[in-house]
């Protein structure tokens, strides 16, 4: 009977093999996705009970943990949350995180790979690990002054030295407070959440960088800078009669302000925002220029910065009299307002684009530095000469042209206005993007739910006043 | 029964090495494992050493003593490696539900429950060690074992004493303890077996007619095992315990095979086993929801709860576990029985888990080499039947756990929280050393051990 007995042995040993190599593959192919599904509680309960790194503003933190007692040992907190939820996002049990705490999660939670020695020096000395602090590059005082300026209005308002690319201000309102969704009681964590993922206003949605909207007339900028990169001066002369027929189309585009005349020079032109003259600069140019000039501001790609930005969109394939209408950022068009923000201090910076940043240096906890960034040029859209030209003509807009109430004292500023329409039954919006020579820094603000007439005056009467202040809180 | 042919005696004797203390110095180190981790999770816990530091050590490394004395006494040729792997495992069970037990609010007490059924199966191991001198005394009366094993199984049925829980009508409650009889008829049952196949295994491998390239006993012969074997499967399957009957029906095709080394038997068992495996996929409700929580068991997150936190566990604990008492074994639902491997797995780590896991193989293999070197065949049966057994219940509830079988409810043997298992096992482990004293004993050397079978010779068929 041996004979069996060491084949049924044989065959004992295969299955006791089986369950080792099991054990190895769980071990080796299956522990990392399971250990990165969100629905892993043991995971999050680990990451929710760090000792997670401060988010700072100067040396002051706008987003900590605090020691405490219970199942979790530390709780997330937002001094001044409302002031820079749209930049410290949220973080939370049950509903992840987003904006810094989500794209610095690591660095902040001390499990990046920067920090692994770090890791072994606490396991080793038996310390609970600490995460990295984060500095941030933004300005309280204008980052007060834009939640205070936009106020109950929805809407965004971006600020950025447009010689380094650091911004100085990121607000996107309403604000919400972080607290609530950080709170270790999950209970009124999940109330919080429903309540505000099913707000009408929509607070969590970031307006100044995950969202894109119609640019209205400050896309002009691109067409004007497309025209003087084609060989036209400020002072060539443009046709703008009252109403352009488009071409292959029924439809006919109107002014929505006083062009002062059926042919006006170009700077007549931006400074009026007068819809025919661009139009029939988009028909001249043609979409292929258009696209190309956008493309160079940023437009279809990924915008670069610290915190998930959308990309924002210039359609392909126009005919002419798409063009026509993408040339003053009309039809399928659509920018965030960080991109419109971009376009403003590429020509304020002589036609250089610098990658925007908010995290200027993460440090561990003895304040070594694990990283810290430089300033970057992304690009240039367009040529010193040209971005000159530019000013000049942005600055036109805002001494005698629809931006006149950006003017502020003291102060070289130029600028455009912009009044867009996404849908005949819903409130226009308003935009106002422009800069500022002493100090250097290009804002943009942007007011979703405009209660206004649909004319660029009164988009510039809206947003301009919130660039002012911004600006003013700068000084 | 046949006759026995007596194999030529040689002049030489076989003295196998007696090793008790080898196997005292292998237990107290085995303890000192599950010991050790009832100390750390308190120390992880607590901050401090439990105050009962003293009374446990007492009590679990008496239990050691004791049973090696015993050992020492009544079985000195027996296997010295198998005793304390049995410690071993018993010992981490016992501190992974106190682990467990630490979790509510306040703690419960399963594992002293635990610990003190641990104290009735190494009575009841003596017991069979003492009383059982000779393990061929078990196999004078089949039909007796097998009716009593029935009647054992069939106890859960009866009005007042069986009750059911978790959907199988296995249990029975007397006094307030709850009891599986299956596990206690399962052993009766295999010895009931192993006795009548050893009686007949002549019969069963030559006589009768071939029919498709196997040799078809005589219904004579076959009927009244397949008729026990059928009532016992039978009874377990509308009980509900389908994993009872699938160690069963391992149990029946090993015995059978090794009795008449047919390899035939395997081969329709395995047919059989597939056959009946779709079948169970096609007409039952719970296979197939069994099947797709194996295969895909996100599909259906809440509804696999259970095995997906498992796999959970597993990742965060990581190669090298979380360490007792730091892990979140309490996340898994049946941590302490069921799913006992996880909960190790999470907290001493996958290396910890297939350690556990050569451990199971230690043991069956000392089992199986017991079978080996037996001289009698009823004990090779025995031997080889019980670990075949233990080894696929090792197999099913760990793969289960693991993901690499669809999960059966079995228990982990030795480890999961339940004293009916416990008991069962130990009374196996106490047999599986009798037969091994019996096969290391000094004993004339013969030449193979021959049997009847060599001297028949087969005119036709």
């Amino acid at each position: 009977m041996n004979g069996p007995i060491r084949k049924v042995t044989v065959f004992i040993a295969v299955l006791m093999a089986a369950l080792l190599a099991n054990m190895t593959v769980i071990s080796v192919v299956r522990a990392d996705s399971l250990n990165a599904d969100g629905r892993n509680r043991r995971v999050r309960d680990a990451e929710f009970s760090q000792n997670r790194g401060a988010i700072l503003v100067g040396t002051e933190p706008i987003a900590e943990s605090e020691p405490r007692k219970g199942r979790f040992p530390y709780v997330r907190t937002y001094p001044e949350g409302e002031t820079w939820s749209s930049v410290t996002g949220w973080y939370s049990y049950d509903y992840a995180r987003s904006g810094l705490e989500q794209s610095f999660n690591a660095e902040l939670a001390g499990t990046s790979s920067e920090q692994s020695f770090e890791r072994v020096l606490d396991l080793l000395a038996g310390r609970r690990s600490q995460g990295a602090n984060i500095s941030t590059t933004l300005n309280p005082a204008a980052q007060r002054a834009a939640v205070r300026a936009l106020g109950s209005k929805r809407g965004a308002a971006i600020a950025m030295d447009y010689t380094t690319g650091e911004i100085l201000a990121l607000v996107s309102t309403p604000t919400f407070d972080p607290n609530r969704l950080s709170t270790v009681d999950l209970a009124a964590q999940r109330e919080a959440w429903d309540e505000l993922l099913n707000a009408d206003d929509e607070p969590l949605k970031n307006r100044g960088t995950r969202e894109v909207y119609p640019p209205g007339s400050t896309f002009k900028l691109v067409t004007a800078a497309a025209a003087l990169e084609d060989g036209l001066v400020p002072d060539s002369m443009v046709d703008s009669p009252n109403s352009l027929a488009l071409p292959n189309s029924s439809h006919s585009m109107g002014n929505s302000t006083n062009c002062g005349g059926t042919r006006v020079t170009l700077e007549q032109a931006l400074m009026t925002s007068c819809n025919t003259a661009f139009g029939n600069l988009g028909l001249a140019l043609g979409a292929e220029k258009l696209r190309a000039q956008a493309e160079a501001f940023g437009f279809n790609q990924d915008q670069t910065i610290d915190i998930a930005a959308a990309a924002s969109r210039f359609p392909t394939e126009l005919d002419r009299s798409q063009a026509a209408l993408s040339a003053i950022g009309q039809y399928d068009v659509a920018a965030s307002p960080l991109q419109m923000l971009q376009v403003a201090a590429a020509i304020a910076n002589d036609g250089a684009m610098m990658r925007p940043y908010i995290v200027s240096a993460v440090t561990n906890r003895d304040l070594t530095v694990l990283s810290s960034t430089a300033p970057k040029k992304l690009g240039q859209p367009v040529s010193p000469s040209t971005a000159k030209l530019l000013q000049q003509m942005m600055v036109s807009v805002v001494e005698g042209g629809t931006g006149r109430p950006a003017q502020t004292s003291g102060v070289v500023v130029g600028g455009k206005t912009g009044t867009a329409q996404s849908a005949p039954d819903r409130p226009p919006y308003a935009w106002f993007v422009g800069y500022a020579e002493d100090p250097q820094v290009a804002i943009v603000a942007f007011v979703e739910n405009a209660d206004i007439d649909r004319d660029d005056i009164s988009g510039g009467r809206l947003a301009a006043p919130i660039f002012k202040a911004v600006l003013e809180a700068l000084r | 029964m046949s006759e026995r042919v007596q194999p030529a005696v040689s002049d030489e004797v076989i003295v196998y090495r007696k090793r008790r203390g080898v196997e005292l110095a292998l237990l107290l180190m085995a303890q000192v494992f599950g010991f050790a981790g009832w100390v750390i999770t308190e120390l992880n816990l607590y901050g401090e050493l439990p105050s009962a530091i003293g009374p446990v050590a007492a009590v679990w490394f008496g239990l050691g003593l004791a049973a090696h004395l015993v050992v020492r006494w009544r079985l000195p040729y027996a296997d010295p490696i198998i005793l304390p792997t049995v410690f071993l495992l018993n010992g981490l069970g016992l501190a992974m539900i106190y682990r467990i037990d630490q979790i509510p609010e306040p703690p419960r007490t399963d594992s002293t429950t635990q610990l003190m059924w641990t104290a009735l199966g190494l009575v009841l191991f003596a017991a069979v060690v003492i009383a059982l001198r000779d393990h061929r005394r078990l196999q004078r009366y089949p039909y007796l074992l097998f009716i009593s094993g029935l009647v054992l199984l069939l106890l859960p049925l009866v009005p007042g004493i069986g009750h059911k829980s978790g959907g199988a009508q296995i249990w029975i409650r007397v006094f307030g303890f709850s009891f599986q009889p299956a596990e206690v008829a399962k052993i009766i049952l295999a010895i009931a077996f192993a006795a009548y196949f050893y009686e007949k295994r002549e019969v069963l491998a030559l006589a009768g007619r071939s029919f498709l390239g196997l040799q078809l006993p005589r219904p004579r012969d076959l009927g009244p095992i397949l008729v026990m074997w059928l009532a016992s499967l039978g009874v377990m399957v509308f009980q509900n315990d389908l994993g009872t009957s699938l160690l069963f029906f391992g149990l029946f095709t090993v015995m059978i095979y090794v009795a008449t080394e047919r390899p035939a038997w395997p081969i329709l068992a395995g047919i059989l086993f597939i056959g009946a495996g779709f079948a169970a996929y096609e007409f039952t409700n719970h296979v197939p929801r069994r099947v797709n929580a194996w295969l895909d068991p996100f599909s259906d997150y809440d509804a696999n709860l259970q095995i997906i936190s498992a796999q959970f566990g597993f990742a965060w604990g990581g190669l090298f576990g979380r360490g007792w008492g730091l892990g979140r074994p309490g996340l898994t639902p049946l941590a302490k029985s069921d799913m006992i491997a996880a909960a190790l797995g999470e907290e001493i780590g996958i290396l910890g888990l297939m350690a556990i896991i050569m451990l199971y193989a230690l043991l069956v293999a000392r089992g199986c080499k017991a079978a080996l070197i037996s001289p009698d065949g009823f004990g090779k049966l025995l031997a080889v039947g019980l670990s075949f057994v233990f080894a696929l219940q090792v197999f099913a509830i760990i793969g289960g756990v693991t993901r690499l079988l669809p999960l059966t409810g079995l228990t982990t043997p030795f480890m999961s929280q339940g004293g009916s298992s416990l008991i069962a096992n130990w009374i196996i482990i106490g047999i599986l050393m009798v037969i091994s004293h019996r096969a290391r004993m000094p004993q004339a050397a013969t030449a193979t051990p021959t049997e009847a079978l060599d001297e028949t010779t087969v005119i036709s068929r």
